[in-house]
């Protein structure tokens, strides 16, 4: 229901949708697909609908469209926790990719929160400075 | 005139309307959506019927000589994890279920069903008709052993001396987060090994095992080969060259390397892991990145050389020692492995979601592999996307020497036999 939601309703963005206004959005996304492709995709698959058992989806779960400062986090500081989705457990570590610009950062999540069918808000690159910088004291 | 010119005009249109009604004939007798042989490929004269569908995670199996089939499960099923079908007319029907954790390990020896979690072995005592007499009541044989997340299914095989192997897998890729610099990887001691217990013995926990061979990142299919009383293991080869290694490893190379590696284990034996890798396309056992190779460097000859090796990320979960009379001669003492299909080949299609045959002679691997059963994924495309309709993942012999493989995706259990 959520899916038909969404594509009910991208299909209504993408029709009002104007050019002008979103070319700073649409070259993140195609700026970050390119990070994802060589940063991500061997993991989470082309389709980003993850591995069975191992590496989980990028479809429509809490952890890439709910709190952005969380997925900076798991982009910077990796993932070690068992993952369950939909009554799968995903357990693969992810490894940390601090190594990321913050432009890289923003640019790959924003491609990761408007792909495979998710629907979510841009991620900055203040907003990942931001999330950096807080977590370097930890 | 008229009539016959439009008869010939009329027979191709006959013999299509033939056609689609002699295969429909033909796939109407058969299991899964009417698949002919159940979807699979195979080579001339063999035939694959679905006998159970939709069991769940279905991992490893054995069949009595009744024919029951005892299936393990991933994760237990309303409480059960181990499933018993009995087998008739190349059907099944549920005889009943038990055990309380998941598990991928499963085997009977001398009287006993033997079968794993991810941390722990059990047995069953057996009645003459290999039935387990008290299911609620297994005898814990083996304890506390690692499980951390990551290649944690406990695969086990059995020899004739009273001794059980257990598979503790790496919780690692190549060990380099616990091992930065470089100085020897810590975790060898407990995992990355097969560890021989005994088979009768309660409660044993590491002290009381042996690590029959180490340096071996993960290990799912194993078995012990009859013919020259040894213990054949497949090894999951690593991950990530190119993604590590950008500059010493092309795309390609790492789609295709390391090998997926059969090894023949000696008591004391160590393949290498994270150390060494082999390359199949070079026939070479190789110096790992992460500690000092470049993609040509020899590994140190003191790690042992696999006796076969199979394109990267194929994922073997099963082998099996053909022993049936049933199947040509060829098959006898031969190995068949169950590839589970890769899914980090990309940005190349996927591969592997096949039954493989490795012919073998004398007890040793003699002559290139085959693909035995293949469709197991579905379209091209489902396969190439690594969204496989089915997995292959367990193997087993049936009392007439039918050959039997489970799918972890769909729980479909294949029957394959032949007919001359």
């Amino acid at each position: 229901m959520l899916m038909l939601f969404c594509l009910f309703f991208g299909g209504l963005y993408a029709q009002t949708k104007k050019p002008v206004s979103h070319t700073g959005t649409t070259s993140s996304v195609a700026r970050g697909k390119i990070v994802y492709a060589n940063i991500c995709l061997a993991c989470h698959m082309a389709d980003g609908g993850g591995v069975q058992n191992m590496n989980p989806p990028l479809i429509q779960t809490t952890y890439v469209l709910g709190d952005k400062t969380a997925l900076i986090k798991i982009v910077l500081n990796g993932f070690k926790e068992d993952v369950e989705i939909n009554g799968q457990t995903y357990s693969n570590n992810m490894t940390p990719h601090s190594d990321l610009k913050d432009q890289q950062i923003a640019d790959v999540l924003t491609y990761v929160r408007k792909s495979f069918g998710n629907k979510a808000s841009t991620v900055t690159m203040a907003e990942v400075k931001k999330v950096r910088a807080a977590n370097v004291t930890k | 005139m008229k009539m016959k010119k439009l008869l010939i005009l009329l027979l191709p249109v006959f013999a299509v309307m033939g056609l689609i009604v002699f295969n429909a004939c033909k796939s109407a007798d058969k299991n899964t959506g009417g698949a002919v042989n159940a979807g699979l490929t195979l080579p001339d004269g063999f035939i694959a019927v679905a006998v159970a569908e939709n069991l769940g995670s279905a991992r490893h199996l054995v069949v009595t000589p009744q024919h029951d089939i005892y299936v393990h499960l991933a994760g237990a099923k309303n409480g059960k994890g181990i499933l018993v079908l009995h087998e008739e007319g190349n059907q099944t029907t549920l005889k009943t279920s038990f055990a309380s954790y998941g598990g991928t390990g499963i085997a009977i020896k001398n009287g006993y069903l033997y079968a794993s979690n991810n941390t722990e072995v059990f047995r069953y005592k057996l009645n003459d008709k290999d039935e387990v007499i008290n299911p609620d009541q297994p005898e814990k044989i083996v304890t506390g052993l690692i499980s951390k997340r990551m290649h944690e299914p406990k695969a086990i095989a059995l020899d004739n001396d009273g001794n059980i192997y257990v598979n503790i897998g790496a919780y690692s890729n190549i060990c380099s987060d616990f091992d930065p610099q470089k100085k020897g990887c810590p975790i060898l001691d407990s995992a990355a090994g097969i560890w021989q217990f005994k088979a009768d013995k309660l409660n044993q926990h590491y002290g009381d095992g042996i690590r029959y061979a180490g340096g071996l990142r993960n290990v799912v299919g194993l078995d012990w080969n009859q013919q020259d009383d040894q213990l054949f293991v497949m090894q999951h080869g690593r991950d990530a060259l190119h993604d590590l290694y950008p500059n010493l490893y092309t795309v390609h190379q790492s789609a295709e390397l390391p090998a997926e590696c059969m090894f023949a284990l000696k008591k004391g034996d160590n393949a290498g892991w994270p150390y060494v890798y082999y390359d199949w396309m070079q026939n070479k056992n190789l110096l790992g990145p992460e500690y000092g190779g470049d993609g040509n460097k020899p590994a140190d000859p003191k790690f042992i050389n696999p006796v076969a090796a199979y394109p990267g990320h194929y994922a073997p979960d099963g082998l099996l020692f053909y022993t049936g009379n049933q199947f040509p001669e060829k098959y006898k003492n031969g190995a068949f492995i169950a590839f589970h299909g890769s899914w980090n080949r990309a940005p190349e299609p996927q591969a592997g979601y096949c039954v493989v045959f490795q012919p073998f002679k004398d007890g040793k691997p003699d002559g290139k592999w085959e693909v035995f059963a293949d469709g197991f994924a579905g379209t091209a495309e489902q396969k190439a996307s690594g969204r496989a309709v089915h997995r292959p993942c367990g193997l087993a012999q049936g009392p007439d020497g039918s050959l039997y493989v489970t799918d972890d995706v769909k729980g479909t259990i294949y029957k394959i036999t032949y007919s001359k």
